[in-house]
């Protein structure tokens, strides 16, 4: 209640000062009156009765001041003498207030960084309009998503959206009359824009009414990214006419500023739409309902007030409708809705809960962060025991003194806090202007904005008051007559809050340490794991020839062309061509049927198995080991039976075993018998956590693709030899757009996740690392210079030095083992969910254990080291006379 | 000036609450007040005494309302809140202690030691 009336008063004195003082000056001036009455009635007159009144009264300006005081004084004022003198007292002790600043300022990055992950990546919306109602509609059983045909119906049948898009993403060859570029377009439905509710920034949209029919609407919308960069943001550009693939196409528009698509961490260079198909991708799938790929993605606004459960319904029932219509085409079709910003539940869940466990591991480093500074500031408080109790004994309140070191500990934290929000915002511009994948326009949008600086504000004031809480009840504790008696408090033998702070603090950094080892073992495990080919020295290069304008027939002559001149390059040993690297974040899935099977409907087919095409050359240049049966030929060409190639797992999954399967037949959807001549190692496809996948291989004269890369195997510099197969490639096909990398850089793409997780954790297990030493450091060194005395006596009456280090550190050494036992126990639990994004993370590992076991002992080691040697250098005979 | 006595720190607030717990006062009634009770042994400054005034009901001891004086003037009138009754008793007992503390101090004898 006093504190309420107190603060009621004060709100009320700031904002009614003029009235305050109007009511001071009546009161002084009625005063003034009073004693004037009192002053006539004894004789004076008026006049010099007020005189002498007021004379007495004194200067009531200064009276009026004194009240001022009286509020101002209890706040403003204290706190800023309180400020004062937390910084002069810090300034005393620069080695305590770097260290606890840079602690909390790892603590407070490390947290802004991962929280500014997961801002970006998952809590801000999208940049569109009304994003919450925003939803993409996928298959429940996360096969694919729709055939157009199939968005066709879902889009006029649906009764719970307010319209529905679909895009695909694909790479053109752009020749604007200069330099013939790859570009990455979105093809987009005609309502696209509108259905995302988006205006222009320039020029107009596609829109529905543009589409007539395949390759109808031959127009570019460009994103202001690619405009600026580009086009220098020229006005004129509207209207212009670029060649697509060799078609012309005009640009009506360009997208605003904040827009790049729905997909967060892509960004297109621009928006052609989707009834051109043919020309962009050199196929059409508009009319194939039964290819599930058919669109990457169907999105829309759930219409105001349908629960995603209506809309689900609603979207199912249609599904039952297509599996009647066509049986053969549309098998299980159960959709479910997602959000559109991380490609739903294909990486939402997995990037969620990987951005949420680096969140709770920052949050532990914070925790530790803070009991390191808490077990700081009572190791602190315990030594100003005396300047405490001589402050009570003067008359100082507990309150008061409370406050000073409160205010010392935010300070500290706010400093702290700065750094840290400093840092990490460096940190994240960098991470938003990375490209992790060279080829791909991916970006982490992840710059800072009002959030981050306003969480890490509250963390670092959070953190203050909780570490700034820690010597409270030592404080309260004081008896000043004790102290100032006997010059040091008790030294009690019990488990104090400082044990406990620091064995919990080494267990958080045991825990970050063990998942930083386990996830540095698993990366190093995956790349030395078989992936089923040997990328070193091979360099590769994509083109796809249908932007130079070959049409199917065409292709494999083309590519043989392509790979005779590769051969001849000096220092080249071998080259091949695929249409899709394994590893590549890709590949075609095949419904693989029994050759007894013959109703090939896809209910029918005993697996799905990844299709690479090849040429024959390609499994030696790729160094992938043919384990039975032959490689392809030239021969193999469309006039000779079908054949493939396929891997181990096919075989025993299909065949039975590995041996006897050469010479056997297995069917494809269009009815294909298809021969088996060869068996090939397994290997990784898609990514590298997979399980074993099936997979076949056939040539290229089979079925041809215009997609190609060259696999180019060569001891050669990569650099010199990109630059010669650049120029042959030019003689070959002026024209050609061209991507070469060494394949070693490209699996960068498949062992991002891993990387990411990698380097993460590897940062936060050397921040762990750090704060366990200089935690450990201050225990050791505080019990030390504690104990001098004692320890001078000890040695005095002849304690051996092992003695003496036990007597010393024993306790610090206790607590780290048993810190350090919890938090490897906690690291193995905890390492079970990053086994589902690092590849072959496990904790059961020897190595691994032996490895946290042998980190914490070093680090105990060497936090000791310094506080061992001072307790082993004393000598008892100057300790003693100095006492 | 020997027959008046300086106040001891502290003591303003202690007969400030003692003075409006016979009845409510204004600001000169208060010092009239303490004048009439200590027998004219204490000084107060006029003006010093507002500052104190301030503080209490600031603090809640004290609560403040105009009205109009014995001399038919405007003045503020101050009463003792149940937080003031409940502080003047302890003060009261703590001075009381300290007072016959510091008397049977000063009374000592050298016979008595």
């Amino acid at each position: 209640m006093k504190v309420l009336a107190y603060f009621r008063s004060l709100a009320a004195r700031v904002f009614r000062r003029s009235q305050i003082a109007d009511d001071m000056e009546a009161e002084h001036r009625s005063h003034i009156q009073h004693r004037a009455d009192d002053l006539e009635r004894s004789g004076l007159d008026r006049a010099e009765a007020e005189r002498r009144a007021a004379i007495e009264f004194g200067g009531h300006q200064r009276y009026k001041e004194e009240c001022y005081e009286e509020i101002r004084g209890n706040f403003i004022e204290t706190l800023m003498q309180d400020v004062r003198f937390s910084l002069r007292v810090l300034r005393k002790s620069p080695g305590f207030t770097i260290t606890a600043v840079s602690t909390l300022a790892l603590g407070i990055g490390a947290n802004a960084v991962v929280f500014g992950v997961l801002n970006g990546m998952i809590l801000r919306p999208l940049n569109v309009p009304q994003a919450q109602s925003l939803f993409m509609i996928e298959r429940a059983r996360g096969d694919g998503n729709a055939s157009y045909p199939d968005y066709l119906d879902l889009r006029d049948r649906n009764r719970s959206f307010d319209g529905l898009a679909a895009y695909n993403i694909d790479q053109v060859g752009l020749d604007t009359g200069e330099n013939p570029s790859r570009v990455w377009v979105l093809e987009v439905t005609g309502n696209y824009f509108d259905v995302l509710r988006l205006q222009p920034y320039l020029g107009r949209f596609i829109h529905a009414s543009d589409e007539h029919g395949p390759n109808s609407a031959p127009y570019v919308v460009l994103t202001y990214a690619y405009w600026q960069n580009h086009f220098q943001g020229d006005r004129g550009v509207v209207g212009r006419t670029v060649q697509l693939n060799k078609h012309p196409f005009t640009i009506v528009g360009v997208a605003p500023p904040e827009f790049h698509g729905t997909l967060l961490f892509f960004s297109p260079d621009f928006f052609v739409p989707i009834v051109n198909q043919e020309q962009m991708s050199g196929v059409n799938v508009l009319n194939a309902r039964g290819i599930r790929s058919g669109v990457f993605c169907v999105l829309g606004h759930l219409q105001a007030g349908v629960t995603p459960a209506h809309a689900i319904m609603d979207l199912n029932s249609i599904g039952s409708y297509l599996e009647k219509t066509y049986p053969k085409d549309d098998v299980h079709v159960n959709f479910a809705l997602s959000r559109p910003s991380l490609y739903g539940n294909f990486l939402g869940p997995p990037v969620r809960a990987f951005v949420t466990g680096l969140m709770l591991l920052a949050g532990l480093i914070l925790l530790a962060a803070c009991a390191n500074l808490g077990s700081l500031f009572a190791a602190r408080a315990s030594d100003r025991t005396r300047e405490v109790a001589l402050r009570l004994a003067l008359g100082a309140k507990r309150t008061r003194i409370l406050r000073t070191l409160f205010t010392e500990a935010v300070l500290i934290s706010l400093a702290g806090g700065a750094l840290g929000l400093w840092g990490s915002v460096a940190l994240l511009r960098g991470l938003s202007a990375w490209e992790p994948v060279p080829r791909f326009p991916l970006n982490l949008p992840v710059t800072p904005d009002a959030n981050v600086y306003g969480v890490a504000l509250v963390l670092a004031l959070v953190s203050g008051i909780l570490f700034g809480m820690v010597p409270v009840r030592q404080v309260l504790r004081v008896d000043c007559y004790q102290v100032v008696k006997s010059g040091s408090t008790g030294t009690g033998r019990r488990i104090t809050v400082r044990d406990l702070l620091l064995v919990g603090q080494i267990a958080i950094c045991a825990v970050l340490v063990t998942s930083s080892m386990v996830a540095l073992r698993g990366l190093s495990r995956s790349l030395h794991s078989n992936f089923g080919f040997d990328p070193r020295n091979v360099t590769l290069m994509n083109t796809d020839l249908r932007m130079a304008g070959y049409a199917a027939g065409a292709v494999p002559a083309m590519q043989r062309r392509m790979i005779r001149a590769a051969e001849a390059l000096p220092g080249v040993e071998s080259v091949g061509v695929i249409d899709m690297p394994p590893l590549y974040g890709g590949g075609h899935g095949a419904l693989i049927f029994r050759d007894e099977t013959t109703d090939l409907r896809p209910s029918n087919a005993v697996d799905t198995a990844y299709k690479f095409i090849i040429s024959p050359e390609y499994l030696h240049a790729a160094g992938t080991a043919l384990l039975a049966g032959r490689a392809f030929s030239w021969h193999d060409d469309e006039n000779s039976p079908r054949v493939a190639i396929v891997n181990r797992a096919f075989a025993i999954k299909i065949f039975g075993s590995a041996t006897n399967a050469p010479g056997r037949y297995f069917k494809t959807r269009d009815g294909a018998r298809i021969q088996v001549v060869g068996i090939v190692e397994d290997g990784k496809y898609f990514s590298l956590t997979e399980d074993p996948e099936v997979v076949i291989f056939v040539p290229l004269l089979q079925s041809p693709s215009s997609e190609t890369w060259l696999v180019v195997r060569s001891p050669r510099d990569p650099r010199q030899l990109a630059t010669a197969m650049k120029s042959t490639m030019r003689d070959l096909e002026g024209g050609l757009p061209a991507y070469i990398s060494t394949w070693t850089k490209e699996l960068g793409f498949s062992l991002f996740p891993s990387r990411v997780a990698t380097i993460s954790l590897g940062v936060m297990g050397v921040l762990g690392a750090m704060l366990s030493i200089t935690g450990i450091f201050g225990m050791a060194a505080y019990s030390v210079s504690k104990r001098l005395k004692e320890l001078g006596i000890r040695i005095a009456i002849g304690a051996q030095p092992g003695q003496v280090l036990n007597a010393a550190l024993g306790r610090a050494v206790k607590l780290l083992a048993v810190g350090s036992a919890a938090g490897l126990g906690l690291g193995i639990l905890a390492s079970r969910v990053l086994a589902s994004i690092v590849y072959q993370a496990t904790p059961r590992d020897p190595l691994v254990l032996g490895g946290v076991v042998l980190a914490m002992l070093l680090l105990g080691l060497l936090a000791t080291w310094i506080p061992a040697q001072r307790a082993l250098s004393l000598d008892p005979l100057t300790l003693l006379r100095e006492e | 000036m020997s027959s008046q006595a300086q106040l001891l720190p502290g003591t303003l607030d202690l007969l400030i609450l003692k003075a409006v717990s016979l009845g409510p006062l204004h600001g000169y009634g208060v010092l009239l007040r303490i004048g009439q009770i200590s027998d004219r042994a204490l000084l107060i400054d006029q003006g010093a005494l507002y500052p104190a005034l301030f503080r209490l009901v600031h603090r809640g001891m004290l609560k403040a309302n105009w009205g109009t004086s014995e001399n038919n003037r405007r003045a503020k009138f101050y009463e003792l809140t149940p937080l003031g009754r409940k502080r003047l008793r302890e003060e009261t007992a703590g001075w009381n202690r300290l007072a016959t503390a510091i008397a049977s101090a000063l009374a000592a004898q050298p016979e008595e030691i």
